[in-house]
């Protein structure tokens, strides 16, 4: 930036005058003539202008158009509000939701409960088991032997949502010695770890299994793959740094400590930002198919009470609306703000 | 002390050994389970007496199964999903990444952000939900009645992947570019010409991040294809899974397998062609987790 009238200017020796240098005429035309400009260097590069364009329609009316829709929350359905409320009638649905003191209120406070408390232990669980993983595969020296454990491990991962979640349901599921109780319920009930009740109304009934149900099903389902990002930062590791370690005398849970872990610290924060952005955003899908009102105590998450209410019988899609905004704002304001702390602490962020 | 450190590496391969054969063990059994259950005969099933391998072994589940019209008609749909699909969201992203790759771009940052930011926040599925019948009205008036081309077209489009690929044109040199448009080339040709097959690898793990998750979709295809003989495989396994666990008809169940078995076999059917075809695209699937790294 220059910021003295001299830069701009050029001496012209014949005349004995300042002059505006040529330069600066073309930067003061685009200034005053900006949109002109635009549209000029569009029209000379218009290909690449035009390449662009399916993926900005597309964006816009499958991604931009429903949160215009979103809007829908603050509008009121019912006409009869007094004059005097309407300031603040655009908030009714928020208000409802949050202290309407009645049964849909009840169940937004435990939808959002429930979904902390899902990608909380997805976070605990699910989040350390594929570094683990990764540091187990490193210790197999033959390769065929360690594909031959990768790929049974990748496995699981590629059924789709509704296989796993059918497979799980087929697996837990109810009945009795006789009429074919899952195999889980069974073998559990055998070894006396569950009531044999408890094992014939099946473990997708029961909402104190539910939780388990979620998290074991997506260790088994995503562990192995997961750990691909952990074991490839590990291998990467130059053997040098061990040789280094040993020869200091460190063991191998020193070499563990010292060597390996700040080897791949970077990695295991790019991949804990990608999971606490995703925190609120936990797969509805795989909810979906694996609850029933039954277990909405434990496993009614935000986007399922949406889908109950707004899409159901009855849809009721503003007060719906309202609540997943809630869900998704505080959603964004964590991917927003564990990069912000990411970046700060380690200078490694994702976004 | 090199005696300690020789026991303390053992006990540690030790242990990852039986654990991981123990994980492994686990993440494969529901699958021998599955198609031991799926062949065997029902008393077996029913008694829940397979532990590993099936019992009394009948064919039928499986025959009946392949002799429904609908497995196969929700075959062929879940294959036309994912051919057009692929096809449509691969055009759209990778015109749309190269351009966003060029740095003389006008209005790039804010393209960029465009993209990123429906990455932090979505509508959610309610007003999604609004906007796809709203899209469904307007595809109609314009005559596509067929609510595939909705799934097609409107659904499937994921920011990230067009990251991934705007990440790999940025990645190609810029002098090969330049001697391409010495030479006389368009912008297309420079783009099927140079970056195509420069980045051949980074497109082939996209198209399969977009080609699974168009296999594998199922909320939104029951959601909005109205029509039972459209239904991809996903919702037809879902279906026959709400049939075949209903009491009712476990009750009144008079075949010689279990009903058990049919969904088994269904499991099955669906893994089976992935499992085929795995070999050749596992190569990509590793790779696609590790250029993950994104920056703006």
């Amino acid at each position: 930036m220059k910021d003295r009238a001299v830069d701009f200017l050029e001496f012209d020796r014949e005349a004995q005058v300042y002059r505006i240098s040529p330069e600066q005429a073309v930067r003061d035309d685009v200034e005053k003539h900006y949109w002109r400009h635009v549209g000029l260097t569009v029209m000379k590069d218009w290909r690449l202008y035009l390449m662009l364009v399916p993926m900005l329609l597309v964006f816009l009316f499958w991604r931009y158009f429903p949160m215009y829709e979103l809007l829908g929350c603050f509008k009121v359905s019912d006409d009869v509000v007094p004059v005097s409320q309407q300031l603040f009638s655009g908030f009714s649905y928020f208000k409802r939701l949050l202290a309407g003191g009645d049964d849909l209120s009840m169940q937004f406070w435990r939808a959002l409960r429930n979904t902390f408390i899902l990608s909380f232990y997805g976070l605990c669980f699910g989040f350390p088991i594929p570094i683990i993983l990764a540091l187990f595969f490193n210790e197999i020296r033959s390769n065929a032997a360690r594909s031959i454990y990768q790929v049974l491990t990748y496995l699981p991962k590629f059924m789709s949502t509704v296989v796993m979640t059918s497979l799980v349901t087929m697996l837990v599921k109810q009945g009795s010695l006789t009429t074919g109780m899952g195999i889980i319920n069974q073998a559990l009930s055998n070894l006396g770890l569950i009531s044999n009740e408890v094992a014939n109304a099946g473990l997708l009934n029961n909402p104190s299994f539910f939780r388990s149900i979620y998290q074991i099903s997506g260790i088994w389902e995503s562990a192995g793959y997961d750990s691909i990002v952990f074991f490839a930062a590990i291998i990467a590791i130059s053997p040098t740094s061990y040789e280094a370690a040993q020869i200091d005398g460190a063991d191998k849970m020193a070499q563990m400590r010292y060597v390996v872990l700040p080897s791949i610290l970077s990695t295991i924060v790019i991949m804990l930002i990608t999971r606490i952005g995703s925190l609120l955003n936990i797969g509805y899908e795989k909810v979906l198919l694996l609850y029933n009102s039954n277990t909405y105590v434990t496993a009614d998450v935000v986007s399922t009470l949406a889908n109950r209410v707004g899409m159901g019988s009855n849809p009721q899609p503003g007060i719906a609306a309202a609540a997943e905004m809630m869900n998704n704002v505080i959603g964004m304001l964590l991917v927003i703000g564990a990069n912000t702390i990411a970046r700060k602490a380690s200078n490694t962020s994702l976004y | 002390m090199k005696r300690k450190l020789e026991i303390s590496e053992l006990i540690f391969k030790i242990i990852s050994y039986t654990l991981l054969t123990v994980f492994a063990l686990c993440c494969l059994y529901p699958f021998v389970y599955a198609v031991s259950a799926s062949l065997s005969g029902r008393s077996a099933v029913e008694y829940g007496s397979i532990v590993l391998f099936p019992k009394d072994i009948q064919f039928d589940a499986f025959a009946r199964m392949f002799g429904d019209n609908m497995f196969w008609n929700a075959y062929s749909n879940t294959l036309f999903l994912t051919l057009y699909g692929t096809l449509w969201s691969m055009l759209t992203a990778i015109l749309g990444a190269y351009a966003l790759s060029k740095r003389r771009l006008l209005f790039r940052k804010f393209f960029n952000f465009f993209l990123v930011f429906t990455m932090w926040f979505s509508a959610g599925i309610v007003p999604q939900y609004l906007n796809y019948l709203a899209t469904r009205d307007v595809f109609n008036a314009v005559g596509i009645q067929d609510d595939k081309w909705l799934v097609v077209i409107a659904m499937g489009m994921a920011a990230m992947n067009i990251i991934l690929l705007r990440n790999a044109f940025e990645g190609v040199p810029s002098e090969i570019e330049e001697a391409a448009i010495v030479d006389g080339a368009t912008e297309f040709q420079v783009l099927s010409t140079v970056y195509i097959p420069m980045s051949k690898s980074t497109i082939a793990t996209v198209a399969l991040f977009f080609a699974i998750s168009r296999w594998n979709g199922y909320f939104w295809a029951r959601q909005m294809i109205s029509n039972q003989n459209e239904h991809p495989l996903q919702v037809f396994i879902r279906l026959r899974l709400e049939q075949y666990t209903d009491p009712e008809i476990i009750a009144g169940w008079s075949e010689t397998f279990a009903s058990d078995s049919v969904i088994y076999a269904l499991i099955v059917c669906s893994i089976v062609p992935i499992l085929i075809i795995y070999p050749f695209i596992q190569k990509y699937f590793a790779k696609g987790v590790n250029v993950g790294g994104v920056k703006e």
